[in-house]
């Protein structure tokens, strides 16, 4: 059955759906989870720490949003601050020392907007990170499992591969944002969700996404197993033909998958 | 400066396209009889100037002190030796790649009224005989929004400038990123940022000015990318806009949040510099940084 891109909006939303979290403690072993960007705090919105993959060691970053209120209170409901962001650059400079592939979860309806955001650099922050990550000398994986809601996403998002789950979105702003700027009503969020072209099927015919990771039927909540064997399999594949490039190969690459859209 | 300095509204797009003497208002019937153009007033201390007077005291209102909106072919009078800029991309424009409603006519529309192809002008020129790249946001067109226009004339102007080893200046003004292009204006975030990152591990040097408004996905990539930072005064700075703000804490903001002065305070701008003078400021670093590069070309050929 399609799913309307509304309902799309709706099913990325859905508490049940796993998040970032339930990736990492099912498909990577011995996680350690590392806190803090060493500047002025710890972020929870954000969850960063090592682990193996397949018994390689990597760096795995994720956006994490809670199942209940008092979880999305502590995570912010996964919005970050800029500390977030910048504890995510400081461990992925720290995979770049240690030969580390990096892993991104995107889950997010945006980076945070409030006073504390401002007064510490949200731009500054999120730009870092898209200038940085362009340079980082391993291998970047990054996959919008849920919701990608704008610069806040694209912040762990430029890597080498980036993948979206099937029915997941990606977009410049959330569809009540935008309904809010361009029709100056945000009730007409149904009607953005379809002009934005947010979906992964949107998204991989114009060549910003490198694949879609098919979900169970019913989505991703229905068979926990099921999808995170997909998505192990998806960064297996990408890791082993990542690893096999030489760096220069691999930057110019990057450079190229965001220099031609 | 007045009791509120900040009570300007954001975007005041009549004042900018009055300063056009080619378009044309609507007429008003409470206006006096003045010819179109010959006077303009400050939104802020409501003071009536000449506007050749206001083009000669580089748009600032000689009373209050309000900048006015900089038109990028100002700027570059404004900035460059003798004015003179050799242009670059000037035909570049957007594919409409959404093929969103509405949005091809308003293009057109925006086009003819403006007389530019987009929100951004970039080329090369001359500050204090020193050579460099330079782009300039227009807030005239869209807001100065980032669409695939601006992404694409930006990275050809670092790539330009990492081939040719100059520094770069951009002129940030700017609504965020340019909605009708969704996706795509997002991906111009990471695309300019890559050809920054590059043009900067060259070793080469890189100056954001952050004018009124700078804020969304331009602060978020480019904007704040650079080596040395600099504002003019009272520009607004952020990455949400206050409005958004408001609504999200569900308080009115304090006075000054989100300007120039607040950011520069916060440790994110290098210097707040008044418009007249930017271009002796701009000069001034120009020559610092040649000088070690030249400095280091003698040692190698040495």
């Amino acid at each position: 059955m399609e799913l309307t891109p509304w309902e799309k909006v709706k099913l990325a939303r859905m508490p049940l759906r796993p998040t970032g979290l339930d990736y990492i403690e099912r498909i990577f072993t011995n996680f350690l989870e590392l806190h803090g960007d060493r500047y002025y705090g710890e972020d929870r919105a954000i969850v960063g720490g090592i682990a193996f993959f397949n018994g390689i060691p990597v760096t795995v970053i994720a956006q994490q949003k809670g199942r209940n209120t008092k979880e999305n209170i502590a995570r912010n409901f996964s919005m970050p601050h800029p500390e977030g962001y910048r504890k995510a650059l400081r461990l992925m400079k720290q995979a770049e020392k240690f030969h580390r592939p990096i892993i991104c979860f995107i889950d997010t309806p945006g980076a945070f907007c409030g006073l504390g955001a401002e007064e510490r650099g949200q731009g500054e922050a999120i730009a870092s990170n898209l200038a940085e990550m362009m340079l980082l000398k391993t291998p970047i994986v990054s996959i919008v499992i849920s919701e990608g809601g704008s610069g806040g996403a694209l912040a762990l998002g430029v890597a080498d591969k980036v993948y979206m789950l099937e029915h997941a979105i990606y977009s410049i702003l959330s569809p009540e944002g935008f309904a809010s700027i361009l029709y100056k009503d945000s009730s007409k969020a149904e009607q953005a969700s379809k002009d934005m072209k947010l979906t992964a099927q949107d998204l991989l015919s114009f060549g910003v996404i490198d694949g879609i990771i098919p979900e169970p039927v019913g989505g991703a909540h229905t068979d926990f197993d099921k999808i995170m064997l997909s998505v192990k399999s998806v960064i297996e594949a990408d890791l082993e033909d990542l690893l096999k490039l030489p760096m220069d190969t691999m930057l110019e690459m990057r450079y190229q998958k965001y220099r031609k859209i | 400066m007045n009791k509120n300095p900040f009570k300007s509204k954001q975007y005041a797009t009549t004042e900018i396209f009055r300063a056009r003497p080619r378009d044309v208002e609507k007429p008003e019937e409470d206006r006096p009889n003045v010819p179109q153009g010959i006077m303009t007033k400050c939104p802020r201390c409501t003071k009536v100037i000449y506007t050749k007077l206001l083009l000669k005291n580089f748009k600032r209102c000689d009373e209050c002190g309000y900048n006015f909106k900089v038109l990028s072919n100002e700027r570059f009078a404004m900035i460059l030796d003798d004015g003179e800029l050799i242009e670059y991309d000037k035909h570049v424009t957007t594919k409409d790649p959404l093929s969103f409603p509405g949005y091809g006519d308003k293009l057109v529309k925006t086009q003819t009224m403006t007389g530019l192809v987009d929100g951004l002008v970039t080329g090369k020129g001359k500050i204090g005989g020193c050579p460099v790249m330079l782009g300039v946001m227009d807030a005239a067109f869209f807001m100065g929004s980032m669409g695939t226009a601006i992404g694409e004339k930006l990275a050809r102007l670092f790539e330009r400038a990492t081939k040719e080893r100059l520094p770069v200046i951009v002129f940030t003004a700017s609504g965020g990123a340019r909605m009708q292009e969704g996706i795509f204006s997002l991906m111009q975030m990471a695309k300019v940022s890559a050809a920054v990152a590059r043009h900067s591990e060259a070793g080469l040097l890189y100056i954001t000015v952050l004018t009124d408004p700078t804020t969304g996905g331009v602060t978020a990539s480019f904007a704040m990318l650079g080596d040395i930072i600099l504002a003019e005064p009272g520009a607004l700075i952020g990455f949400a806009g206050p409005r958004v703000i408001e609504q999200t804490i569900g308080q009115k903001l304090p006075e000054g949040f989100q300007r120039a002065e607040f950011l520069l305070e916060h440790g994110f701008v290098d210097q707040i510099v008044p418009r007249d003078q930017l271009k002796i400021t701009l000069g001034t670093i120009l020559k610092l940084h040649a000088a070690a590069d030249k400095d280091l070309t003698d040692q190698v050929s040495s």
